[in-house]
């Protein structure tokens, strides 16, 4: 346990030690500050509307519905950093060679990746947050919501890992990784055409299980879903740094 | 002496789709001897050090380190491992000192042994001046160096150095093979080549490779004594028939060459130096050339590589 944890310092160390992070983090912040620069002055000119939508649902949930877009394209940069970057680099032997077993090297890495997109979390979570400088808030729909994007973000990484697992090129490794999320994300399409194939595809969707988050709805068959997308993930790079070594 | 062989493989195999690249390889290497791992490019040296250091497993045969089994008991066997692959793993965005720090804790080391361990890999690597600075700033040499510097931090009692000093200039390969004839006394070392004049400098024993196979293991010294026999060369300003020559003890074969000088192949273990300087002066051959040439081991490595 200890050297995952070794491992997940270190690479959250990385990131800060290379521009990266920096670039990601300030772009992305950039780009949702007038994301909810936007959310709130249309509330504001359409606070008279018919339908009745509190500002939380509006900003909150606005906000991180366009942050999954975000996520989608940031998560696969940084994801193939991870393995992608380090076989080609010839680094990644530095990891093999040592006594931490393969889960110890792949959930240290996880985890690296999970507190430095937790810090992100944490950023786009502040931007409502502000708002209770001025007016009450529903906290439990937020809350329902950042637990939804940060699910999210935790299923992104794993599929993102898994992909960087796979490749020496970074550059594949990040193309592959946003194909097979977009992928994911498109499910949400199919789905809308009705049938048993349009259920499935609506079950399969990453998207659509963080709708109900977004809304407020916790539902433990959503979070079971991305915690068994990600740990499916997981395996599946296990596997494939264990066929590597053997193959 | 059991309990000193330190890391012993055997009949490893390895195989690339159809392709084998090494096949039945067997090595023992007790502690304080240094292992010089020569072979062409290609040779199979890089797979063969990758499947002892546990980062390929092998198709077929098992690698113990210390007594442990790679396969079955991978941490207890790494543990007692540091590795320097052919390009250095490292980091090259994380500061010298920064990057040794993780390698120590990486490879098992807690508290304040850390920073202990780190500092004395610092000063055996020539890197105390060095130390804050970026990797990814740092010349060739250094990091290199830094390499080593993480291959030896835990101060594992096997090491293994996959070509050591490739890229570095004279002096720094000066360095890099004193650091390692200082380790040499407590560790077993494995390193690979194919700079000949660096094993003979640095090892007492070699092995090489050629097509996958080991196909000489043994002392330096014995190496000599592999293939043909020493060869004197002779010069002589009025030479007898070669029939002549080739009648003297010990020499098995002769050949003319430009200029009244022969070379004469000998039998293993023969010197007949001496009867042919006697030789000469009652005959009157006028001698004017009396060496033995020894093969170097770059003749040795062609003749068994080619």
């Amino acid at each position: 346990m200890s050297v995952t944890l070794t491992i997940a310092r270190h690479e959250l160390r990385r990131y800060f030690a290379s521009p990266l992070a920096w670039a990601c983090l300030g772009v992305v912040q950039l780009i949702l500050g007038v994301v909810f620069w936007l959310l709130l002055a249309e509330f504001a000119s359409a606070h008279d509307m018919s339908v009745q939508v509190g500002v939380a649902e509006f900003v909150g949930g606005g906000l991180f519905g366009f942050s999954t877009i975000i996520l989608l394209l940031i998560i696969p940069l940084l994801t193939m950093r991870s393995f992608a970057e380090e076989r080609q680099s010839g680094s990644l032997e530095l990891l093999l060679a040592s006594a931490a077993p393969l889960h110890a090297i792949i959930l240290g890495k996880y985890l690296g990746m999970l507190s430095f997109l937790g810090l992100l979390l944490m950023l786009i979570a502040a931007m409502p947050l502000s708002l209770l400088l001025g007016t009450p808030l529903d906290l439990g729909l937020l809350a329902a919501g950042l637990l939804g994007l940060g699910l999210l973000m935790a299923a992104f990484s794993a599929a993102g890992l898994f992909v960087s697992s796979l490749t020496s090129q970074p550059i594949v490794a990040a193309v592959g990784s946003f194909g097979l999320l977009l992928l994911l994300w498109l499910l949400q399409v199919a789905s809308a055409s009705g049938g048993t194939v349009a259920q499935l595809a609506e079950y399969l969707s990453l998207l659509s299980h963080f709708e109900q988050f977004r809304r407020g709805l916790f539902d433990t068959s959503d979070l079971c879903y991305y915690l068994l997308f990600s740990a499916s993930f997981l395996s599946l790079t296990g596997l494939r740094l264990a066929w590597e070594r053997n193959a | 002496m059991q309990q000193d062989i330190l890391v012993s493989a055997s009949g490893l195999c390895r195989d690339y789709g159809r392709h084998r690249a090494v096949s039945d390889i067997s090595l023992q290497l007790r502690r304080g001897e240094v292992l010089g791992l020569l072979g062409p490019n290609g040779a199979g040296k890089t797979t063969t050090l990758r499947m002892l250091t546990g980062c390929l497993g092998p198709s077929a045969g098992r690698v113990a380190i210390g007594g442990h089994c790679m396969q079955t008991a991978p941490e207890a066997a790494k543990t007692l491992l540091g590795y320097l692959p052919e390009i250095p793993p490292l980091h090259k965005e994380l500061t010298v000192s920064e990057f040794l720090e993780f390698c120590a804790r990486l490879h098992g080391l807690r508290g304040a042994t850390v920073a202990t361990a780190v500092s004395k890999a610092l000063s055996a690597c020539g890197l105390n001046t060095v130390s804050r600075q970026i990797i990814g700033s740092l010349s060739k040499g250094y990091q290199q160096r830094v390499g080593l510097a993480q291959a030896i931090v835990h101060e594992p009692p096997v090491i293994i150095l996959d070509e050591p000093t490739v890229g570095l200039d004279p002096n720094q390969m000066r360095q890099i093979r004193t650091l390692i004839t200082h380790l040499a006394g407590n560790h077993a070392i494995i390193l690979s080549s194919h700079i000949l004049s660096e094993v003979q400098a640095v090892c007492d024993r070699v092995a090489i490779m050629s097509n996958g196979r080991i196909i000489f293991d043994g002392a330096l010294q014995t190496l000599d004594q592999t293939g043909d026999g020493p060869v004197i060369y002779l010069g002589l300003r009025r030479p007898p028939a070669l029939r002549t020559l080739a009648e003297v003890d010990g020499v098995t074969g002769v050949e003319a060459l430009a200029g009244y000088r022969f070379r004469l192949n000998l039998a293993k273990d023969c010197d007949p130096r001496e009867t042919l300087a006697q030789r000469a002066a009652e005959a009157g051959w006028g001698l004017f050339e009396l060496r033995e040439e020894r093969r170097s081991l770059e003749e040795i490595f062609v003749e068994l590589t080619a």
